[in-house]
C-alpha cells in the first residue's frame, strides 16, 4: 500500500452523509490536488465515528484531531493550516478536545474514554470499500485460523468458551445455537444474518454493515465452516441503501480474492453469500418470520418447535444470527475466548453496542463492557439531556422493551438485569425521555407502532393490542376511566401468554413497564384529566401569564381562531373552549408569557 | 380488466430481464416485486398479474406478498416521495408537530397524494439519523432538525421550484 504523511478520514455514515459529508470530501479532493499534496495526503470516506450529534465529522492523523460540525466552506482553511501549515484549526475542533495548553486526542475526549470497540473497531477506521484495508487491519486472519488450524467442533467450542450471547435481543448463547445446527445431519445446510433492524430508532447493525462489512462476511463464513453450511444469506432493510451498496461491493471483492466461492483459501470448503432485501415489515426481524420472507412468502412467524436449527430455511438447518453477533467473532478467534469473556458480567459478556438518540447531548453509537452502568452511558458518555433539562427515563429494547428511571440509573447492563427491571438489553436502540415527554404517550406510540406491525396471524396480538392500544388512546384524549389501568394490566397478561410469537409475546411490555414506574402519570390523565409533562394535546389549555404579558396583542393577531382577546397593553385573555390548541400563540409571543398546562 | 392476454402486457418488457436473473433462484418473488417498483414505480393490478404470470405462481400470492409488506406501493406516488420518520428518535423530538405542519401544507395525510401529483406522504420508521431527528427524506435528500416552520419553507421552495419549471415550459 501506499504510504501516506496524513490520513484525512471524513465519516460517510448516514447521519454524516445526511448533513452533506460527501462534498465535504470532495472539497478536500480538490484542496488537496489545489496545493499539491496528493502523494501525501489521502481522504479516506469511512463509516461511522459514532459521535453522530457533531456531524459531519473528521479526523486526521496521524494527530487525531478530531473535527466536528464541519461544513463544505471549512474545508479550504483545515487544508491550508493543518495539512499544509501543520497548525491545527481551534475554531473547529471538537470543544471538549480543546483544553488550555493541549489538544486531546479522540480517544481521551469523555465520549470515547469509556467505550471499548469490539464490534465497531473498525468503523471509522478502514475505508469500507476496499478489502486491502479490512485485510491490513488483519482481516480473515481469523478465518485462515479456522479453516487450516480447527476442526468444526473446535471452532464452536471457541464460541461457547467466549460466552457470547445473542445480540439481536434474545441473548440466546451463540456457540450452543451453532452446536444444534452442527448436530442436525442434512447436506443442505444455511448460515443467515439479521440486519433487519426493525426498533424504530436503533442504527447499530447498520453502521457495521456501513463502516466494516467484510467482519460480518468473514464471521458468517466461519459459522458455515462450524455447522456444515455452504450458502448464506443476508436480510437486510431495504431503507439502507448505503449498507446495501457497500455489502455488495464487499462480496463480490471477497470473492475475487478467493474468500467467498469454491476451495476457500485453497481448502476443500466451499461458502457463498447472497444479499436479500427486507421489504418493511418490522415481524420479519423474528426468525421464522423471516426465513419465510427469504423463501418469497408473506413474512407471518410459525410455531416453535421445529426450531430452525433442525428445519429452518427451504425446510433445511439453519442458523440466523444477528450482525453484531457476527461482528464479534473474528476477535474471539484472533484474541482468544479467555479475552472476550474477560469483559463484562458473570452471565454477559463482552461489549454491547447502543444507538444513543432522544433527549440526549451526544446522539451517536456507543460500545461499551458489558457492565456499565447506565449512568455512565447516559451521563459521562452520553453527556446527559440538551438544554438542562431533567432526564425522565431511557426506553430499551424499543416496542418490545420497556423504559428506565431515573432512581435505577446505577444499574448495571447486562441481560440479566435488564430484564429485571421489566426492560431487556434489546438489539441497542437507546432512546432518552426528558420532563416533557410524557410516558402515557410513549406506551401510547409502541402500541401503536406494534398494532400496525402485528402480521395479524394470531388472535391474541392482532386483536388484543388493538383494544390495548384504543384503551391508552381513551387515556391520551382525557377519556380514560378508572378501571382503565385494571384493564390494560389483565390484557397485558393474557396477550404475553398466549401470543405466537415475539412480537405479540413482547408488545405489552412498554405499558407494563410505564406502568411499573409513571403509574402517577397514568392516574393524572385518567383521574385529573392533566397531561404532567404537556403533551397530550386534548388534555392542555392554554393560559396568559398575567405577571409576564405585556399586552403587545401579537398572540391575539396570529391566533387563527380568534380566540385571545384584550386591548393594546392590558394583560390578553385566552377563551379556552374555542381554543383549537395549535400553539401559535405560545410560539410566538416574544414575553414567554403564554403556558400550556 | 383487459380483453385478452397480450395487448396489455406492452410496456412490460423492462421485467424480461430481472425474469431471467431470478429464474432459477428459490423465494426470489420479493426481490422480483422489488425490481419491477424501482421500475414502474408502484404495482398495479396489471403489472402483478403480468409478474405471476411469467414466474409461474399464482396472481392471488403475488397480491398477498405485496400487500403484507409497507414496502409495496399499490397506487402511483407522487414526483416528490415524502418520507416522514416516526421512529422513537423523531417521536420524542416533535415528529408528530412535523405531521401536522405537512398535511397543513399540503392537505394530505399518510398515503395520500395531492391532487396535483406533486407529493406523496409515507410514514416509515427511522431513517437512521436520529441525530438529526426529526427527519424527513424528499427523494433521497435528507432534511433535518426539523420544526413546523422550517418544514412549510421546505415543502413551498418545493412548490416555487415546481411552478417556475411550469412556467419555462409554457
Ligand atoms: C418481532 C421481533 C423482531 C425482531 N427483530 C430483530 C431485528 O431487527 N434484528 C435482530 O437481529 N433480531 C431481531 N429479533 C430477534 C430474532 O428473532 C433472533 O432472535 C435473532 O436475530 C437471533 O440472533 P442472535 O442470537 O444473534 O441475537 C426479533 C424478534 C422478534 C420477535
Ligand atoms: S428515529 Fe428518526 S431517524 Fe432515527
Amino acid at each position: 500500500m501506499e504510504m501516506y504523511r496524513s490520513h484525512v478520514m471524513i465519516c460517510r455514515g448516514t447521519g454524516c452523509t445526511s448533513a452533506n459529508s460527501e462534498q465535504i470530501a470532495k472539497n478536500f479532493e480538490e484542496e488537496i490536488k489545489k496545493h499539491g499534496l496528493e502523494k501525501e495526503v489521502v481522504v479516506e470516506r469511512t463509516g461511522c465515528f459514532g459521535l453522530c450529534a457533531l456531524g459531519p465529522i473528521v479526523i486526521i492523523y496521524p494527530e487525531a484531531s478530531f473535527y466536528s460540525l464541519v461544513k463544505p466552506e471549512d474545508v479550504e482553511e483545515i487544508v491550508k493550516e493543518h495539512l499544509v501549515k501543520g497548525r491545527v484549526v481551534k475554531r473547529l475542533l471538537y470543544a471538549e478536545s480543546v483544553e488550555e495548553d493541549r489538544i486531546k486526542s479522540i480517544n481521551e475526549v469523555d465520549f470515547y474514554k469509556k467505550q471499548v470497540r469490539v464490534a465497531l473497531r473498525n468503523c471509522g477506521i478502514i475505508n469500507p470499500e476496499n478489502i486491502d484495508e479490512y485485510i491490513a487491519f488483519d482481516g480473515y486472519k481469523a478465518l485462515a485460523k479456522v479453516l487450516t488450524e480447527m476442526t468444526p467442533v473446535q471452532v464452536i467450542d471457541t464460541v461457547k468458551k467466549s460466552g457470547l450471547r445473542g445480540r439481536g435481543g434474545a441473548g440466546f448463547p451463540t456457540g450452543m445455537k451453532w452446536e444444534f445446527a452442527s448436530k442436525s445431519h442434512n447436506e443442505q445446510k444455511y448460515v443467515l444474518c439479521n440486519a433487519d433492524e426493525g426498533d424504530p430508532g436503533a442504527f447499530m447493525d447498520r453502521s457495521v454493515l456501513e463502516g466494516d462489512p467484510h467482519s460480518v462476511i468473514e464471521a458468517m463464513t466461519i459459522a458455515g465452516y462450524a455447522i456444515g453450511a455452504n450458502q448464506g444469506y443476508i436480510y437486510v432493510r431495504a431503507e439502507y441503501p448505503i449498507a446495501v451498496k457497500r455489502l455488495a461491493i464487499a462480496i463480490s471483492q471477497a470473492r475475487e480474492y478467493g474468500l467467498l466461492g469454491k476451495g476457500i483459501m485453497g481448502t476443500n470448503f466451499n461458502f457463498d453469500l447472497e444479499v436479500r432485501l427486507g421489504a418493511g415489515a418490522f415481524v420479519c426481524g423474528e426468525e421464522t418470520a423471516l426465513i419465510a420472507s427469504i423463501e418469497g412468502q408473506r413474512g407471518m412467524p410459525r410455531p416453535r418447535p421445529p426450531f430452525p436449527a433442525v428445519k429452518g430455511l427451504f425446510g433445511k438447518p439453519t442458523i440466523l444470527n444477528n450482525v453484531e453477533t457476527y461482528a464479534n467473532i473474528c476477535p474471539i478467534f484472533l484474541n482468544g475466548p479467555e479475552w472476550f469473556a474477560s469483559m463484562g458480567t458473570e452471565k454477559s459478556k463482552g461489549t454491547k453496542v447502543f444507538a444513543l438518540g432522544g433527549k440526549i447531548n451526544n446522539t451517536g453509537l456507543v460500545e461499551i463492557p458489558m457492565g456499565t452502568t447506565m449512568r455512565e452511558v447516559i451521563y459521562e458518555i452520553g453527556g446527559g439531556c440538551p438544554n438542562g433539562k431533567k432526564y425522565k427515563a431511557a426506553q430499551t429494547g424499543g416496542p418490545s422493551g420497556g423504559c428506565i428511571p431515573a432512581s435505577h440509573l446505577d444499574v448495571a447492563i447486562d441481560y440479566e438485569n435488564l430484564i429485571a427491571l421489566g426492560s431487556m438489553m434489546g438489539s441497542g436502540g437507546l432512546i432518552v425521555m426528558d420532563e416533557d415527554n410524557c410516558m402515557v404517550d410513549i406506551a401510547r406510540y409502541f402500541l401503536d407502532f406494534t398494532v400496525d406491525e402485528s402480521c395479524g396471524k394470531c388472535t391474541p396480538c392482532r386483536e388484543g393490542t388493538k383494544r390495548m392500544l384504543e384503551i391508552l388512546e381513551r387515556i391520551t384524549e382525557g377519556k380514560g376511566e378508572e378501571s382503565d389501568i385494571e384493564k390494560l394490566e389483565t390484557l397485558a397478561k393474557n396477550i404475553k401468554n398466549s401470543a405466537l410469537c415475539g412480537l405479540g409475546q413482547t408488545a405489552p411490555n412498554p405499558i407494563l413497564s410505564t406502568l411499573k414506574y409513571f403509574r402517577d402519570e397514568y392516574e393524572a390523565h385518567i383521574r385529573d384529566k392533566k397531561c404532567p409533562a404537556g403533551v397530550c394535546q386534548a388534555l392542555l389549555s392554554y393560559t396568559v401569564i398575567d405577571e409576564k404579558c405585556k399586552g403587545c396583542g401579537i398572540c391575539a393577531k396570529q391566533c387563527p381562531v380568534s380566540c385571545i382577546s384584550g386591548q393594546p397593553k392590558t394583560v390578553y385573555k385566552i377563551n379556552s373552549d374555542k381554543c383549537i390548541k395549535c400553539g401559535v400563540c405560545m410560539t410566538k409571543c416574544p414575553f414567554k408569557a403564554i403556558e400550556k398546562k | 380488466m383487459n380483453c385478452c392476454n397480450g395487448c396489455h402486457n406492452q410496456g412490460y418488457e423492462k421485467l424480461n430481464p430481472v425474469f431471467e436473473k431470478y429464474r432459477n433462484k428459490p423465494g426470489s418473488l420479493i426481490s422480483v416485486l422489488q425490481e419491477a417498483q424501482e421500475l414502474y414505480g408502484y404495482l398495479s393490478m396489471e403489472l402483478m398479474d403480468y409478474i405471476a404470470e411469467n414466474i409461474g405462481v399464482k396472481p392471488a400470492k403475488v397480491h398477498g406478498v405485496a400487500t403484507f409488506y409497507t414496502q409495496f406501493r399499490l397506487k402511483p406516488v407522487g414526483k416528490y416521495l415524502i418520507l416522514l420518520c416516526q421512529g422513537t428518535a423523531c417521536h420524542v423530538n416533535g415528529a408528530d408537530a412535523v405531521k401536522e405542519a405537512i398535511t397543513e401544507e399540503l392537505s394530505i395525510e399518510e398515503g395520500e397524494t395531492t391532487s396535483d401529483n406533486l407529493f406523496t406522504l409515507n410514514n416509515v420508521a427511522c431513517l437512521g439519523c436520529c441525530s438529526l431527528s426529526p427527519v424527513m427524506m424528499i427523494n433521497g435528500e435528507t432534511f433535518g432538525k426539523l420544526t413546523p416552520a422550517k418544514t412549510k419553507e421546505i415543502l413551498r421552495e418545493f412548490k416555487a421550484r415546481e411552478s417556475k419549471s411550469a412556467e419555462v415550459t409554457a
